[in-house]
């Protein structure tokens, strides 16, 4: 399943719709990368919020995107882990160190903004 | 809603179709939202490392009931080229797939009860079993 | 094949017709009543004799063990336990909260069997042949009413139980909201995998239902954590973040700090500060509110 990424200001938007397979995934961290240099976006928000499981194969996927998303000079924000969700990636031993996480789309939006604000000022 | 039910799994989609199988089972028998996810990841897990070592197996779902306690085991599959190592396979960080190496540890943590049985050339059997937590 | 299938010879010797058991049990409940004063005093003094229901004083004893009494014959007599059960529930009841433990329980049942059963004897020693009759009328009764008693007991304790943690429970897992968006989980207790569980489970639902940014867990009130449990409080800790809500850890004791140290967390990355009040200003001035100093 393609999933549809918005443009929202300077911020890029992936909203996940239903659980994706793995190719679904690897195809989603091409666009977005793609899109990162084409629009020169300074955020990314990956909506997850649809997502009832998390695995490993997924983690990985999302950190690796994040990882790339800032090599192209911006920054990524994770929102909507259902809390289910989340206690079964702490058991499995599973974080996202070093990536931002929101509660939901509006929070992740806000953060995305007060981090540009707070960039643009230290330049 | 005894007996078992198997899925075949061959492809990514499988995967998914494996722990929506897993979820509806766990509702089924009366598991907690939180565990019916934890059920799910597990599935996962195994059915990925499936796809990704031994390229098909089977997964296959029972309902089961012991003296007054309910839960259900997920017996996983193939005829890949098993695991040489369990014990070390068994630790965290450790993959040959330049994965996380988080797959079978952490599903040992999630399900209650877990077993890996591999011969090399052979195939892997993992058999993994959850009971419905009382809260009383 | 075994003597056992060899028919058996008939064990009474008496050709006389046996009375019915329901006359029998006449005769027995007429005797226990006739001398239910002196019955009730021996059975309280074996009571006392056996260290039974010490936390009960000896009038206490003697009030329970008048109306048992009247139950237990009665039951002999009607042959039915609603009532003994009903009595049995309501004792338990009110003995329960005064730790009167199963054992003491079902002893003080067999002494009062045990007490009758002794009395029975005496009066009918002479006929033997009758002492056994009634004594096979007694037993059986006798029996049911132990059991009834032991059973109403068990279950009302069960339910006492499951009621005073199902209490304990919510009372030491509050989760608060002190201010839009900040919540504190004060922990108090001995905190076990199931109890940490839950409270993780609320914490996050917590977190969602009140759009929370902060979260203060404050563990004052926890005197020591084994590896399972510390585990489990930095599994909590990340479980939250990946909500987006930042934690704030009060309250640690250098004991579990060390516990923590020794199963491998950096405490540099957990945020911790040294009490409830810290702790909340912190998260204050994280959520953007103006904190001023000393307000304390
Ligand atoms: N079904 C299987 N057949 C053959 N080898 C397997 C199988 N399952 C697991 N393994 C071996 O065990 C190792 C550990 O598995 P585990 O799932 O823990 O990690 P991973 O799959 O490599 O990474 P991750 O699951 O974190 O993405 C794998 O790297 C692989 O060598
Ligand atoms: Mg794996």
């Amino acid at each position: 399943m393609e999933v549809p990424i918005l443009k929202q200001g300077g911020h890029l938007i992936a909203a996940i719709q239903a659980a994706l397979t793995d190719a679904d995934l690897i195809r989603l961290q091409d666009a977005l990368v793609e899109q990162v240099g084409r629009y020169r976006s300074k955020g990314v928000i990956i909506d997850v919020t649809a997502l009832d499981v998390m695995d490993s194969f997924a983690t990985r996927t999302l950190r690796s995107m994040a990882h790339m998303i800032k090599l192209r000079g911006a920054e990524t924000v994770i929102c909507g882990i259902q809390p289910e969700v989340a206690f079964a990636m702490v058991q499995l031993g599973l974080t996202l160190e070093g990536i931002s996480t929101a509660l939901d789309l509006e929070e992740g939006l806000a953060l995305l903004n007060r981090r540009t604000v707070n960039s643009n000022q230290s330049v | 809603m005894e007996g078992e039910t198997r899925v075949h799994i061959g492809s990514e989609i499988d995967i998914i179709e494996a722990r929506e199988r897993g979820r509806t089972i766990g509702k089924l028998v009366g598991f907690h939202p939180v565990d019916q996810t934890i059920i799910a990841t597990a599935i996962s897990e195994i059915a990925r490392n499936i796809i990704f070592f031994a390229k098909q197996g089977t997964m296959s779902f029972e309902v089961i009931a012991e003296g007054n306690r309910r839960g259900i085991l997920i017996v996983a599959k193939d005829s890949g080229p098993g695991i040489a190592d369990i014990s070390m396979a068994m630790q965290d960080g450790y993959s040959t797939s330049r994965g996380l190496g988080l797959g079978l540890p952490g599903v040992r943590r999630l399900m209650d009860e877990f077993q890996v049985i591999s011969i090399v050339g052979k195939g892997t059997t993992v058999t993994m079993k959850k009971w419905v937590a009382h809260y009383d | 094949m075994s003597k056992r299938d060899e028919p058996r010879v008939s064990e009474s010797e008496e050709v006389v017709p046996n009375e019915p058991r329901s006359e029998l049990l006449r005769q027995l409940v007429a005797h226990l009543r006739d001398n239910r004063t002196q019955l009730r005093q021996e059975w309280a003094r074996r009571i006392t004799q056996a260290s039974l229901l010490t936390a009960m004083s000896q009038d206490e004893i003697f009030a329970e063990a008048t109306t048992i009494y009247e139950n237990y014959v009665d039951a002999l007599e009607s042959g039915t336990f609603e009532a003994l059960q009903a009595y049995a529930r309501n004792l338990s009841e009110r003995i329960i909260p005064r730790g009167v433990e199963t054992d003491e329980v079902v002893g003080i049942v067999l002494l009062l069997r045990d007490v009758l059963a002794r009395s029975l004897f005496a009066k009918y020693q002479q006929d033997f042949a009758l002492l056994n009759r009634i004594l096979d009328a007694y037993e059986p009764a006798a029996n049911k009413i132990a059991n009834t008693v032991a059973v109403s007991f068990v279950q009302e304790r069960e339910r006492t139980i499951r009621q005073q943690q199902e209490a304990i429970r919510e009372l030491s897992t509050p989760v608060l909201q002190v201010r839009e968006r900040l919540l504190i989980l004060p922990i108090i207790g001995v905190i076990d995998p199931q109890r940490a569980r839950q409270l993780t489970e609320q914490l996050l639902r917590g977190i969602r239902t009140n759009r929370a940014k902060v979260v203060v867990i404050d563990i004052t009130g926890v005197a020591a954590m084994d590896s399972t449990v510390a585990n489990h409080l930095v599994q909590t800790v990340e479980a939250c973040r990946l909500l987006g809500a930042k934690v704030i850890v009060t309250g640690l004791s250098p004991v579990i700090a060390q516990t923590l140290v020794t199963i491998g967390v950096d405490l540099a990355k957990m945020n911790t500060v040294g009490d409830l009040q810290g702790g909340i200003e912190e998260a204050e001035k994280s959520l953007g509110y103006k904190v001023v100093p000393g307000e304390r």
